[in-house]
């Protein structure tokens, strides 16, 4: 692949790994331990919806599957970082033959993600024929099948219940290198041949064919590479939380990763930055909100769910009024930058334009 | 092992699964939507279950009267608030708004009701049984399959012989041409909307006469059978609705008798193993629609 040298090029991803960096010496400055906790899961996060972004923004289909891949990143990843001794304990019956194997915390989050991204890769490819509702609900079924498997194949997850003993190994500047890497590979991925043509079969699938662009094989790619970073995401997520079960990787975590992305604009790698950033604040301050309401007893039974109707409502109102999201397809740029080149979305009518006329 | 039992319960359970399919399908059909929130619905009717039999007095076939209409009525609400404003915009915009819809109703009972499950009292008939030719038969069975059939008998009617049922198939078919043709897009998919939530609203009564208590998370095991019921009988076809009802009822079943107890637990990964083998070599279903219009993508 070729990098461009232009500086122009760089400015996006400059400006938006340097307003994370800000986000993270802040939380470092404040140094509350809920803050810092915050700004981790955030980051994580962020490497999550990047992942979701890199697929979905780019192809234009909807993808379930994602958490589920983050599922297997978080799972395996602890296999290969747990000490034999550690994973005698926490899962009872494993494999003896994935009992002596111990690898460097680095190390095993990288192999589990390269794991998810092989199991991707080899049951992905038939799949990228599918649009439309085909394709979510293949999705949403592999989504379906990797939650049973991961519930009931207790040799390798310990089953439904909760997996304790994981080493903590996540910190605050840990979760942020890796996502300021992650929007740099996102970016280029958008930018770079294959992001393109995906980007063109998205507009216009007949034009990209006519042209020689395989989407198949431009969604695979893709898909791919999508996966392996929500299992890094899930890799790094597993040794933050030390403790968690197959549920967290179901419908609810799809549903905050999802909203993040539409919310702050799937179209473009800034869309992924701001919508994290946007979602996570409201969520924690809703969530204060609600643990204020349960600690003062305003109601009776509690609060529960609070923020989640909050949220679903806000994503509601986003879809019908700004369907591109906060950014649209824009990304961010240096004004010096940005004003000289026509910004690409504006040439060709958005997706939801074109898709419009399809149906109804 | 193929008994009478063996074939009341897949009857029961394949006109249930039909139902479900058949409310999922209607809206497919026509707005090429894959409702997630479908399953919420049928949470709504448990809902209304619970809190009429809890606190007020009413007799139980007026309750379950009620469960429908409030079903329906969420159903069209649901269409009016936020699928309609969306309808033109993209399909994945319209799926996400469905994801959106799912998570606020659930989350909605878990806010106002509670997260714990709620016991609903069901008429004594749902817990007795009948002997019919040496085989105890329960009698919530023989209810669901007389009910069922009554409802699709009901359907069948209302598509074949009314305008309305016309001009839904119609839109089914081919919306834009209906709509060409002077058919009001927003009746006939409220209507779509509402045969929906009626139906939803039937198959709750008999999803909680099972276990006889709701939870917010209540409505996702009936969607992910939807899912599978329609992708195999295909998701064109209302005819394939009701036979990928049965034949998902037959296929649980015979996996559930043949499946060797190690793999018992993982049936539901090979039931969706099997959607996406369908989904990649047969997206038709089993009825393939006679006039599908292909979807440019």
């Amino acid at each position: 692949m070729k990098i461009p040298v232009r500086l122009k090029f760089y400015s996006t991803p400059a400006i938006l790994v340097l307003a994370l960096l800000i986000l993270a010496i802040g939380a470092e400055l404040v140094n509350i331990t809920l803050i810092v906790r915050i700004a981790t899961v955030m980051f994580i996060n962020l490497i999550l919806v990047l992942g979701l972004q890199l697929f979905m923004g780019n192809s234009g289909i909807l993808s379930f599957a994602h958490i589920g891949f983050m599922g297997i990143g978080a799972y395996s990843s602890v296999l290969f970082s747990m000490t034999p001794e550690a994973k005698q304990l926490s899962i009872p019956n494993l494999y003896p033959f994935l009992i002596p194997v111990h690898l460097p915390f680095w190390a095993s989050v990288l192999v589990g993600a390269l794991i998810a991204a092989l199991i991707a890769a080899v049951i992905s490819y038939p799949l990228m024929r599918l649009s439309d509702a085909a394709a979510v609900i293949t999705t949403f079924a592999l989504l379906v099948i990797i939650h049973v498997v991961l519930v009931h194949w207790d040799r390798i997850t310990n089953g439904p219940r909760t997996l304790f003993g994981v080493d903590f190994y996540t910190d605050l500047w840990t979760s942020a290198i890796v996502c300021m890497v992650t929007v740099f590979l996102a970016y280029l991925f958008k930018e770079s041949r294959v992001g393109l043509r995906l980007r063109a079969t998205r507009d216009d699938a007949y034009a990209a064919a006519s042209i020689g662009i395989n989407k198949v094989v431009m969604r695979w790619m893709a898909f791919t590479a999508s996966a392996f970073l929500a299992a890094i995401g899930g890799g790094l997520w597993a040794h933050f939380i030390t403790s968690f079960s197959p549920y967290a990787f179901y419908l609810t975590e799809t549903f905050v990763v999802l909203a993040m992305l539409v919310i702050g604009g799937p179209y473009s790698v800034s869309g992924a930055v701001v919508g994290t950033v946007v979602v996570t604040s409201v969520r924690e301050i809703l969530r204060s909100i609600e643990n204020y309401l349960n600690i003062a007893k305003v109601f009776p039974q509690g609060v529960f769910g609070f923020t989640e109707v909050i949220l679903s409502i806000v994503l509601i109102l986003i879809l019908v009024f700004q369907p591109g999201g906060i950014m649209g397809s824009r990304e961010v740029h240096w004004p010096r930058f940005g004003r000289k080149e026509k910004d690409s979305s504006e040439l060709t009518p958005s997706v939801d334009e074109i898709q419009g006329e399809e149906h109804v | 092992m193929i008994n009478l039992e063996f074939v009341i319960n897949i009857l029961s359970l394949g006109s249930l699964y039909a139902m479900l399919a058949l409310g999922l399908v209607i809206i497919y059909g026509i707005l090429k939507l894959v409702n997630f929130a479908y399953g919420e619905l049928i949470m709504i009717g448990g809902y209304t279950l619970y809190l009429l039999t809890g606190f007020t007095p009413l007799p139980w076939l007026v309750i379950a009267f009620l469960a429908v209409i409030v079903s329906m009525c969420t159903s069209l609400l649901t269409e009016l608030v936020a699928f309609r404003p969306v309808r033109t915009k993209s399909l994945t915009a319209m799926l996400i708004t469905s994801f959106a819809v799912s998570t606020l109703l659930q989350n909605a009972a878990l806010l106002i009701i509670s997260p714990r499950a709620r016991a609903v009292t069901l008429p004594r008939i749902f817990q007795q049984s009948i002997m019919i030719a040496g085989t105890d038969v329960p009698w919530r069975n023989i209810l669901t399959i007389v009910v069922s059939l009554t409802m699709l008998v009901l359907l069948t009617l209302l598509l074949k012989r009314t305008v309305l049922g016309i001009a839904l198939r119609a839109a089914a078919d081919n919306f834009r041409m209906t709509r060409m043709l002077g058919v009001p897009a927003n009746t006939v998919i409220s209507s779509a909307f509402a045969i929906s939530g009626i139906m939803a609203g039937v198959v709750s009564l008999f999803w909680i006469g099972r276990s006889a208590s709701v939870t917010p998370t209540i409505g996702a095991p009936p969607l992910l059978v939807a899912f599978v019921a329609t992708v195999i009988g295909g998701m064109n076809s209302l005819t394939g609705a009701v036979v990928g009802g049965f034949v998902y009822a037959i296929m649980i079943s015979l996996l559930g008798i043949f499946l060797p107890p190690e793999l018992l637990e993982f049936r539901e990964a090979f039931m969706f193993i099997f959607v996406i083998v369908i989904l990649v070599f047969r997206p038709e279903g089993l009825i393939r629609s006679k006039t599908t219009v292909e979807r440019i993508g």
